[in-house]
């Protein structure tokens, strides 16, 4: 690696730390984003020279202060700014500071920065850009590519974003315990949607838009990091590892959708697999039950089996079932039924599914499963029905296509079908 | 005499690390790694999950489980065991079995990410 990929790569990792740090000390968000951006300047300098600090993050905290002060000073009495050297001459200075720096502080500073992306006034597509601006320091342009608008749109969709946040009032007061723990629902709810962002692209932008699921994991073992014995942050982040170790083998070559029983299971990320699943497990010693850890659950027994014929249904029917007591939804029912489907047949899964027909009268997926079911029980001309209503609803042309080709397979098998009874 | 090489470094730098960063460091790793097995020289070499994954139990009476790894630094690393288990459960009984037989200070639990056996090095 170069001396400037490994500089960058330190300042990345120091990013959410540091302009925590720099938010809580000048509680404007602007100010400390412009006085990381400024230490940030200054490490470019020193550090390929000076060699890197012991501790980064505390190293750009007390100059992104020190110039942040000498600015204000500046300012005020038209002095001139002191030489680079004077303030990047932090070496005596530097075990103070990390010192002071101590682990609680460092924790709800990161935790105040990822919350106020999460204000509840701000559209989740704000939350997200904010996030990925603020936290990870995404450049606009790469966010805007991964939104697939232009860039101008999207420093709009920031600034306006920031604007709201500023005006609500940043909560700065160190948290009880109660709020912490609603700041970290809100703030796993929005690492969620940064991932399902990228998880949801269609097959001609997954690649353009997979760095959302990088990062969207990367905040999440952030989190985790910070707070170790939370069973639900462990099961957010093994349920994102779990989804996005399957992305090499989730389109083919020419970006159509893969289902998960037709994907190379050889494409699968190991490592991220067993990452994964060293997570959950230990999610597990916890026996306090989550969303995102029953989820990740059932990732877990998709990932573990090596065929699709050795998947565990009958266990995620059974996961889908506490799921629904904990979070009831039709389409999680619709999940479930799919697993009920290969456990106790088509019939049962259309019986499980008929009731939600109004409540998911405007959604893809329940046509696309229920036109499968159909199709299962031989019930043709109904099942073309639920295909034909799942393409006008499809909202990416890979679904679309996904269920041209269950109408294709109809078509091929009603044929033979049909000539038979010609001959009788 | 045989030597125990540890690798520490900063976990949030490698996790930032691209995919192929990292698979460019590794295969620059597996260079070295491979001379060294080609002179009868390597023993196992382990990349260890993240600290995420970690579970650290502390040897007191009664000895408690935490998650996390081991934070503190007025104990030193003395040495290691690579155990096959079915899971962390498993994994914390061996520990505990072994904390029982030598009471004090702390393991920590960590799953190995890639682990090459390597060759006799005796």
């Amino acid at each position: 690696m170069t001396d400037t990929a490994w500089i960058d790569a330190a300042l990345t990792s120091a990013r959410p730390q540091a302009v925590g740090a720099l938010l809580r000390y000048f509680r404007n968000l602007d100010t400390a984003e412009e006085a990381f951006q400024n230490a940030c300047l200054r490490a470019l300098k020193s550090w390929p020279q000076n060699g890197p600090p012991r501790d980064p993050a505390a190293w750009l905290i007390m100059v992104g202060r020190n110039v942040a002060i000498d600015e204000v000073r500046r300012t005020s009495r038209h002095e001139a700014l002191p030489e680079d050297e004077v303030i990047s001459d932090l070496d005596d200075a530097e075990d103070a500071i990390a010192e002071r720096l101590d682990g609680s502080h460092y924790r709800d500073d990161i935790l105040r920065l990822l919350f106020i992306c999460c204000h509840p006034e701000l559209p989740a597509t704000q939350q997200i850009a904010l996030a990925l601006r603020i936290v990870s320091g995404l450049t606009v342009k790469q966010i805007a590519r991964a939104f697939l608008v232009s860039e101008a749109a999207m420093e709009q969709r920031i600034t306006r974003a920031k604007t709201r946040v500023s005006g609500a009032g940043v909560p700065f007061e160190t948290p009880g315990a109660v709020e912490r723990s609603e700041r970290l629902a809100a703030v796993a709810a929005m690492i969620y949607l940064i991932f399902n962002e990228g998880y949801s692209a269609s097959g001609e932008t997954s690649e353009i838009r997979k760095p959302l699921c990088e990062e969207a994991i990367r905040l999440a073992r952030l989190l985790l990091r910070l707070f170790q014995s939370e069973p639900e942050i462990m099961g957010l982040t093994a349920l994102l590892l779990l989804q996005h170790a399957r992305s090499a083998a989730r389109f083919d070559a020419s970006g159509e959708l893969v289902l998960l029983d037709d994907q190379d299971r050889t494409l699968w990320n190991q490592k991220m697999i067993a990452e994964g699943l060293a997570l959950i497990d230990k999610a597990m010693r916890h026996r306090r039950s989550g969303p995102y850890q029953i989820q990740a659950a059932i990732a877990a027994l998709h990932a573990r089996a090596t065929t699709p014929e050795g998947t565990d249904w009958a266990q995620i029917d059974l996961l889908y079932g506490s799921l629904e007591i904990l979070q009831p939804s039709p389409v999680v029912t619709l999940n479930r039924a799919v697993a009920v489907s290969k456990v106790r047949g088509a019939e049962a899964a259309l019986q499980m599914i008929e009731p939600l027909g109004e409540r998911l009268a405007n959604y893809f997926h329940y046509f696309g499963v229920r036109g499968a079911f159909l199709m299962q029980l031989d019930r043709n001309e109904e099942a073309r029905v639920a295909f034909d209503r799942a393409i006008a609803l499809a909202n990416t042309s890979a679904e679309a296509a996904h269920i041209r080709m269950h109408l294709d397979r109809l078509m091929r098998d009603s044929r033979p079908s049909g000539a038979k009874a010609e001959k009788k | 005499m045989l030597y125990a090489i540890l690798c520490y470094h900063d976990e949030d730098f490698v996790g930032s690390w691209t995919r192929d960063q990292d698979a460019a460091v590794m295969a620059r790793l597996a260079v070295v790694q491979d001379k060294l097995k080609k002179e009868g020289r390597l023993g196992p070499v382990a990349r260890l999950l993240p600290t995420t994954a970690a579970t650290t139990l502390r040897k007191d009476d009664p000895p408690l489980v935490l998650d996390g790894p081991y934070a503190e630094t007025k104990e030193q690393l003395l040495g290691f065991y690579i155990i096959d288990c079915e899971n962390l459960d498993a994994a914390v009984d061996v520990a505990r079995d072994l904390g029982a037989a030598n009471p004090g200070g702390a393991y920590e639990i960590r799953p190995v990410g890639v682990f090459l056996p390597g060759g006799d090095v005796k």
